[in-house]
């Protein structure tokens, strides 16, 4: 799950991270007040930062310095509500809703620390390298041996003596190491406790008067972990995310909504994206990704369908199953009643295999609905991606 | 012959008792597997559908002389009760379970460093050796006993390619799905050890997906020991980056990870590689008439 950059700052503070002082807002009036507020407490200048989900807000034109609260306000009136497009967003941009605003800070450098899992061995491994404010993903293929790293063992956790090498290897000035040992400890804490699968303080900087600080912060959280983490759970914004997508999470359906025009329902992960695949391989374009998951039931099926079909770009669907523990039969009355009930129009074609598929091709025939039956993948995708094109 | 599993399995389930656990117990008994009893916690002494049920593993291993064990543990106990599988020295363990949280996972890989046990999964069908042993959630009746070695990411992918063999003529002499999940017990550089040690398996099937670096370590190893032909497809050529496509694996981040990068690595490695799915099983008998 992804968080908010001052959420994100919350959840660090309370773990002792230094953060910049900072107020989020939701109108301009709001920004005024903050501007005044911080200003009026010693900030030299205030940033306002537009809160979205994705990076590069500030090439995008959603992050702005203003000097006084006159001026904090007014840009705060441009960027909320606008489209804010970055190379994350995707062309259609980001509705900016929330703006962050913060103290400046004299920055004496920019540095990068992460802490993510490292899957090749297994471990969590906290990051460093010179280069802030770069993507970290540049950089690694650029040079490789400008990240510093640090592999975590379970057993004792990350210790100071690591932190210690990272912050001499950083090559930071005497009177930064201890600040930034204290800095990487208690962000290593705040990994750990709150089951995040990604910490990224790009930049992390170091003051002209001798303070550390986490200039930005970007943090996810292992969606698996969120049922002990009720106050993180709380985080999630929803205005974030494609209204289907978050339609299907009620239903425990996996739909991610793609530009094409074959709608897809498939059980199994890998094979939903072979589907897609061989989609693609015939010609067509997928339209979502969608798993409905090994132990879907009727209901389950009828929701995915509904789903599928708000999509209005949907021409065609292919279903495609293989039924181990969801069995044939099971799905196949699920897609009776499901193109029943939403009066579907369009042309379905079912790919069948695995448990119980002779009960479910006979459920199929007696409802009397015009199914197209397809006997291979190949054969399957050869034949939605006809009738997408209204052959 | 085969990998992992064969007739003298003796397999006992954690999770016995419940919904799941049941079903796919008789569904591994009705196959053939030796399931010699279960594990619940609270509900040692009783008996559910015949087997002897017990309060710890430890308990189960020394009244049963198990040397296997099929995990379907809801996510928030599943890590404990690897764990506890590993403690009692069980050389099998396959975890059926999805939705362990990574930070459980990071414990449990570290506790099986130096252990006797091979973990197989999290987030997987499990593994099967046709006609001899099943464990896991796998369709019995779609595979049959022969001379392919098939290893996978996926589930129901997974299925797919046993099917397509099956359909051909042919048989597996293994099928194994190593799950979806960041952190898993066994990969496919092990699997693939397995299978080229194995006098009976003639050629590999590997399905690979997004995300990671497992499928490019594979291919290295390939080049380097793997003999037999390998013959591999990578399911998300179509999958946009920095979502995670179902398997919590399964996303490209950082332009890392893509389907082409691996097609590449394997395809440098000798690997017959498989644009298509639907493909699988016409290739890998191409790749064994070009062998022969």
């Amino acid at each position: 799950m992804k968080i908010h950059e001052y959420q994100a700052k919350a959840i660090l503070s309370k773990y002792g991270v230094a953060v910049p002082r900072g107020i989020m807002v939701e109108s301009r009036e709001a920004a005024e007040r903050a501007a005044k507020d911080l200003l009026g407490a010693g900030a030299t200048g205030v940033v306002v930062k537009a809160q979205i989900h994705a990076g590069g807000r500030g090439k995008g034109g959603g992050v702005k310095l203003a000097r006084s609260y006159n001026e904090a306000a007014e840009l705060a009136g441009k960027i909320l509500g606008m489209q804010l497009v970055t190379h994350q967003t995707g062309p259609e941009g980001k509705k900016v809703r929330r703006l962050l605003i913060e103290e400046t800070l004299p920055i004496a450098s920019e540095l990068y620390l992460g802490i993510v899992l490292d899957r090749t061995v297994s471990r969590s491994v906290f990051m460093a390298s010179k280069a802030g404010g770069m993507e970290i993903e540049e950089v690694a293929a650029k040079d490789p041996d400008a990240i510093i790293k640090e592999h975590i063992d379970p057993a004792i956790g990350f210790q100071p003596f690591q932190a210690r090498k990272i912050a001499f290897r950083l090559g930071l000035k005497p009177e930064f190491i201890s600040p930034a040992v204290k800095f990487m400890l208690a962000l290593y804490k705040a990994y750990e406790e709150t089951d995040a699968s990604l910490f990224e303080i790009n930049p992390f900087i170091t003051t002209t008067d001798g303070r550390v600080f986490a200039l930005d912060a970007k943090v996810n959280i292992d969606d698996n972990a969120l049922y002990r983490h009720p106050d993180l759970k709380e985080l999630r914004d929803i205005t974030e995310e494609d209204p289907l997508e978050v339609e299907a999470s009620k239903y425990n359906l996996n739909y991610i909504k793609l530009d094409g025009t074959v709608g897809c329902m498939v059980n199994g992960a890998g094979l939903a994206m072979a589907t897609m695949d061989i989609i693609k391989f015939a010609g067509g374009e997928p339209a979502n990704f969608l798993d409905v998951g090994g132990g879907a039931n009727a209901e389950q099926v009828t929701h995915a369908f509904e789903i599928l079909l708000a999509d209005k770009n949907v021409k065609a669907v292919l279903i495609n199953i293989f039924g181990g523990i969801l069995r044939v039969d099971t799905l196949a009355n699920g897609v009776v009643e499901a193109a029943r009930k939403t009066n579907i129009q369009l042309p379905i074609v079912l790919r069948l295999e695995g448990t119980n598929v002779d009960k479910g091709r006979e459920i199929l025939q007696a409802s009397g609905m015009n199914f197209i039956v397809a006997q291979t993948m190949k054969d399957a995708a050869e034949k939605v991606v006809a009738a997408a094109a209204g052959r | 012959m085969s990998i992992l599993v064969d007739q003298n399995t003796r397999l006992i389930v954690q999770g016995l008792t419940g919904r799941e656990g049941s079903f796919h117990a008789k569904a591994c008994a009705d196959y053939g597997t030796k399931v010699v009893g279960g594990v619940t916690p609270g509900k040692g002494g009783t008996v559910h559908e015949g087997w002897p049920v017990f309060n710890t593993v430890a308990d189960a291993v020394r009244d049963t002389q198990a040397n296997a064990t099929m995990i379907f543990v809801p996510p928030p106990f599943a890590a404990d009760a690897i764990l506890e599988a590993i403690d009692a020295a069980l050389p099998l363990i396959v975890c059926i379970t999805e939705g362990i949280p990574t930070r459980d996972m990071v414990s449990v890989w570290r506790y099986l460093e130096g252990s006797s046990s091979r973990l197989i999964g999290p987030n997987c069908p499990g593994v099967i050796s046709p006609g001899k042993c099943k464990i896991g959630i796998m369709p019995g009746n779609i595979h049959r006993p022969g001379r392919i070695g098939i290893v996978s990411r996926s589930g129901t992918l997974t299925y797919e390619a046993v099917h397509q063999i099956t359909q051909l003529g042919m048989g597996q002499s293994t099928a194994l799905g190593i799950g979806g999940d960041p952190i898993i017990g066994t990969n496919f550089v092990d699997a693939l050890a397995l299978f080229n040690a194995d006098p009976e398996t003639e050629a590999i099937i590997m399905i690979g997906e997004i995300g990671g670096t497992a499928e490019e370590t594979a291919a290295e190893y390939i080049k380097a020991h793997v003999q037999k032909p390998v013959v591999s497809f990578i399911a998300g050529q179509t999958a946009p980056p920095g979502r995670r496509m179902g398997h919590a694996g399964a996303i490209i981040s950082g332009g890392r990870g893509t389907a082409e990068e691996k097609f590449k690595a394997l395809q440098s490695a000798g690997v017959h590689i498989v644009k298509s799915p639907a493909l699988l099983g016409e290739t890998l008998v191409e790749a064994l008439g070009a062998k022969s």
